[in-house]
């Protein structure tokens, strides 16, 4: 009886899941397969003709590859701030972690008060012009960086406190410098929850909009979510072409989910357990 | 070599140590680790979040400034295309972030009881939170469509006459507001799934020895018990929706008319049109608000934690 009924839950529960999850998905996937008229009238139907190929090329060759160039500029982005990221949250988790100082309850409160503000724009906007950084590549990575900080240094935070100290006075006594005892030692040691980091971080910089808008507009340094955001402008009766640019733009995150399904699920759900 | 100097160097830093033990820490562990990220936070947000509280008093073209008193935060007040901002922002965080909490505590419960498909219902969840929030909105604006979209295609095929949707002055909030609840009910249901995970089976076991129903197990064990997640469902939820731009940047743009503005898509327009001062005071307002909201809040949440 028991039985039966979860059963009926569990059928009930993955219908409703295909309404409500599958079929937007799916229906990226079949506009963009279609031809521009077909793809105009928005319906959830199979395609009239699979133009899913000429698409593609299409999407990838139109105003001089800008698709292309996006990517290009959103791989830079991404890779580059989230290594800078890693490894100034990481020596910051670990001395936090490892020195009991008169500094780390203002640290703490930095960190936090990271998370929670909301970042200041035009003033970063000022700062960035100061520093001739504005509307550069540099400038917008190292603001992708400053952002993700706080997030960074609490996991790391959290993880050193697993590696014992004993391991810490052995490569001391070995002859090692605070340098290599820090990136030879105690890196390596992090590496699970480096990947959970690095994870969690690339797709939340690879998705990001509000800050290349505010910190890098222009076209020629354009990342994919921007080049998305004015196609909606510009392609209005190329729906095929605007969702085929929706479908690759989901591809890297996708591919990040099936290989690191459970780094992911770590880094978003820690803190649940311990508040 | 290191070693031997760590327990001798800088003497004068030793003698406000407690002990010499933190006289070798300091060694060990430089205290210029701190320094490469201390830049950039300062650089990059503490000064523009202190200089926020000027600018926000001035009218600036960042070329120069011309100081104005509260002018800004008057004029935020006073036009309603303003100050509509303000209160669709409050409206949007809560019913975002309270609909995470019951919609995400509910699939949890679900998704770790014995159910056929379980590993796939988790991921098609989750799956959303991965996605463009542009790719989404955009989507969204397609399916949702007044005339064509798929929605309301379907409802008409049930009789029923569909809504405006995004362009629906009264619902074109609640509509974004839907449309972030689909995207970000994954992490809230991850975060539950892993508060409920950790909760020790004895618990139930005993509970259902003593007779509860499953409706008391849960009000009286996993409620209780997940109040952590909770926490940090709400905290989340609420520092994202009340920050929110994107979506409905991507989606509306605040339209129709203003009606769906927030103080995040208040904060763009005013600075497109180069009104810099008034922008940098919609940011003031943000920063207050979220501080308002959040403070009480998180000390709420973890007073009960501690009391518990």
């Amino acid at each position: 009886m028991r039985r039966t009924g979860s059963w009926a839950v569990g059928i009930t529960a993955i219908l409703v899941s295909v309404v409500v999850f599958i079929v937007p998905f799916a229906f990226i996937f079949l506009t963009a397969a279609k031809d521009a008229s077909d793809a105009s009238r928005l319906q959830f139907s199979w395609p009239q003709e699979w133009t899913f190929v000429e698409n593609l090329t299409e999407v990838l060759t139109t105003r001089d590859g800008i698709v292309v160039r996006a990517f290009v500029n959103s791989t830079i982005l991404t890779v580059v701030s989230v290594v800078v990221m890693v490894i100034l949250a990481a020596m910051v988790g670990y001395l936090v972690q490892r020195r009991r100082s008169r500094l780390n309850p203002v640290i703490n409160f930095f960190v936090l008060a990271g998370l929670i503000v909301p970042p200041a724009v035009v003033p970063t906007i000022w700062v960035l012009q100061q520093t001739g950084l504005f509307k550069t590549m540099p400038g917008l990575i190292l603001i992708e960086a400053t952002f993700g900080l706080s997030f960074c240094i609490l996991l790391f935070r959290a993880f050193v406190a697993t590696i014992p100290r004993e391991l810490d006075e052995a490569a001391i006594i070995d002859g090692a410098g605070p340098l290599r005892l820090f990136f030879a030692v105690i890196l390596p040691l992090l590496r699970p929850v480096i990947i959970t980091v690095v994870v969690v971080q690339a797709v939340a910089v690879f998705n990001d909009f509000t800050n290349p808008l505010y910190f890098l507009p222009g076209d020629e340094n354009a990342t994919v979510q921007l080049t998305l955001y004015n196609f909606q402008s510009q392609m209005v009766s190329q729906f095929n072409l605007l969702f085929m640019d929706i479908l690759l733009i989901t591809v890297p995150p996708l591919v990040m989910y099936i290989f690191f399904n459970r780094q992911i699920v770590a880094g978003m759900t820690s803190g649940a357990v311990k508040g | 070599m290191t070693a031997n100097l760590a327990t001798e160097v800088r003497p004068g830093r030793r003698r406000r140590a407690t002990g010499s033990t933190s006289a070798t820490q300091r060694s060990i562990y430089p205290t210029w680790f701190l320094l490469p990220a201390a830049v950039l936070y300062v650089v990059f947000f503490a000064v523009p979040t202190f200089a926020s509280f000027y600018f926000s008093l001035t009218r600036w073209t960042l070329f120069d400034t011309e100081f104005i008193g509260l002018e800004n935060y008057v004029q935020f007040f006073s036009e309603p295309q303003l100050s509509r901002g303000f209160v669709n922002t409050l409206i949007y965080g809560f019913v975002t972030s309270g609909a995470k909490v019951v919609l995400g505590l509910a699939l949890a419960v679900l998704l770790t009881s014995q159910l056929v498909g379980r590993g796939y219902l988790r991921s098609v969840v989750f799956f959303p939170v991965l996605v463009s929030t542009i790719g989404v909105g955009i989507t969204f604006k397609a399916l949702l469509d007044p005339f064509d979209g798929v929605v309301n295609t379907m409802l008409a095929a049930f009789g029923i006459d569909g809504p405006g949707w995004f362009t629906d002055p009264n619902q074109a909030l609640l509509t974004i507001a839907a449309v972030d609840i689909w995207k970000g009910l994954g992490i809230a249901t991850l975060i539950y799934i892993a508060g409920i995970v950790a909760i020790p089976q004895e618990y139930y076991e005993a509970a259902r020895v003593d007779g509860a129903g499953r409706w008391q197990q849960f009000r009286s064990i996993t409620l209780p018990l997940v109040q952590p997640a909770t926490a940090t469902v709400i905290i989340l939820s609420l520092i994202g929706g009340l920050r929110s731009f994107d979506l409905i940047w991507a989606t509306t743009g605040g339209g129709p008319g203003f009606t769906s503005d927030v103080i995040g898509s208040v904060i763009y327009k005013q600075y497109q049109a180069g009104f810099y001062g008034l922008s940098t005071a919609g940011n003031v307002i943000l920063f207050l608000v979220v501080t308002a909201v959040m403070v009480p809040i998180s000390m709420l949440l973890n007073r009960k934690e501690v009391e518990r």
